[in-house]
């Protein structure tokens, strides 16, 4: 049952979320686009766009639309969407809400053990990893077209793709900003 | 986020000391979950115990969840509208390079040197490419983190 998939699986990307939003998308998006099927690549791709330029963390806004559009996908109204989210999302924080009450009662002392520490250490570079692949997971033709069914589209992509990269990396535009010159970019030479 | 949460909480309603929610910080970021959550949830327990965690918990979510839900429930009217489409396609390889930029600046972060190179290469093929869950990455890398720890002592 749907549902219950849902509250599972944010239960387990909140739970097994580390390295911030970035590597909490990692995890969403394999089980929401790779695993379940919930989400296209786009649709995905789509969701992290609009939480940039919306306000709020990453992992909200992903749980609550995936939530709201695994459940009409398959086939229900829009108010079990509504419910689909609010699972979604309820499960996404619930393991936060247990870890940190429990931390806050008991273990404060214990996060600063060396053997904790050591677990973060390891943590760390696997992370970059999850960004990683997650980034080599969303070069699809979804996002992108091929060649040989547009190359055209293809070929803006690529370059938007590069300028974006550059502009945020080197040039240091505010990402919210790019996005917008992109999508009037998408606009001009792609409509 | 952070300067917000400073400025409101240990400004505004002075509800920790500085120095504690430089600790809170330090200690949220390395927890799982959304930060945001794991900083209200430690504040508002700090507060009101198991029901200041919900409401401040609630607090923060709620606006997110409005918002995109409306979204969500309307965007599918836009989607197939040619403009919107249009606009979309060049936001998506955007995004993904946005998504990269990150990845760059973690790899920095990270203090990546030649014996833990392999670390990130090995997870991010593993999970591109033999699609294994990044669940696994998580808990591989902990318990190998906690192993070497241990082994680095004897």
């Amino acid at each position: 049952m749907i549902f219950l998939s849902l509250f599972y699986t944010f239960f387990m990307i909140g739970l097994f979320g580390f390295g911030g939003g970035y590597g909490m998308l990692s995890l969403i998006q394999n089980e929401t686009v790779e695993h379940w099927h919930w989400l296209t690549s786009s649709q995905f791709t789509d969701i992290v766009a609009i939480s940039q330029m919306t306000p709020g963390p990453i992992g909200i806004n992903s749980a609550t639309y995936c939530g709201y559009t695994a459940v009409v996908n398959a086939g229900y109204s829009a108010p079990m969407g509504v419910l689909g989210s609010t699972v979604a999302t309820f499960a996404l924080v619930l393991p936060s809400l247990i870890l940190m009450i429990l931390i806050s009662k008991m273990f404060m002392k214990f996060m600063h053990h060396p053997s904790v520490e050591s677990v973060f250490q390891g943590l760390r570079p696997a992370v970059v990893g999850l960004l990683a692949a997650a980034t080599l997971l969303l070069c699809t033709a979804d996002n992108f077209s091929t060649p040989t069914t547009d190359w055209w589209q293809f070929m803006v992509s690529c370059l938007l793709f590069v300028a974006a990269f550059i502009g945020v990396m080197f040039v240091k535009i505010n990402p919210i900003r790019m996005i917008l010159y992109c999508a009037i970019a998408g606009l001009v030479l792609l409509y | 986020m952070i300067p917000l949460i400073e400025e409101e909480v240990v400004n505004k309603k002075q509800w920790v000391s500085k120095d504690e929610m430089l600790d809170l910080i330090a200690i949220a970021q390395s927890c799982p979950g959304v930060f945001a959550i794991n900083i209200a949830t430690f504040i508002g327990y700090k507060l009101n115990k198991t029901r200041g965690a919900i409401a401040t918990t609630i607090g923060t979510a709620l606006p997110s969840f409005l918002i995109i839900l409306l979204i969500a429930i309307f965007f599918h009217q836009f989607e197939d509208n040619k403009i919107v489409a249009a606009m979309f396609k060049g936001i998506r390889p955007a995004v993904v390079a946005l998504i990269t930029v990150p990845t760059f600046n973690l790899a920095k972060r990270a203090q990546l040197n030649k014996w833990t190179l392999w670390i990130p290469i090995v997870s991010a093929l593993a999970i591109w490419l033999l699609g294994v869950s990044p669940i696994w990455i998580i808990i591989i890398a902990g318990l190998g983190g906690y192993a070497y720890g241990k082994l680095r002592v004897l």
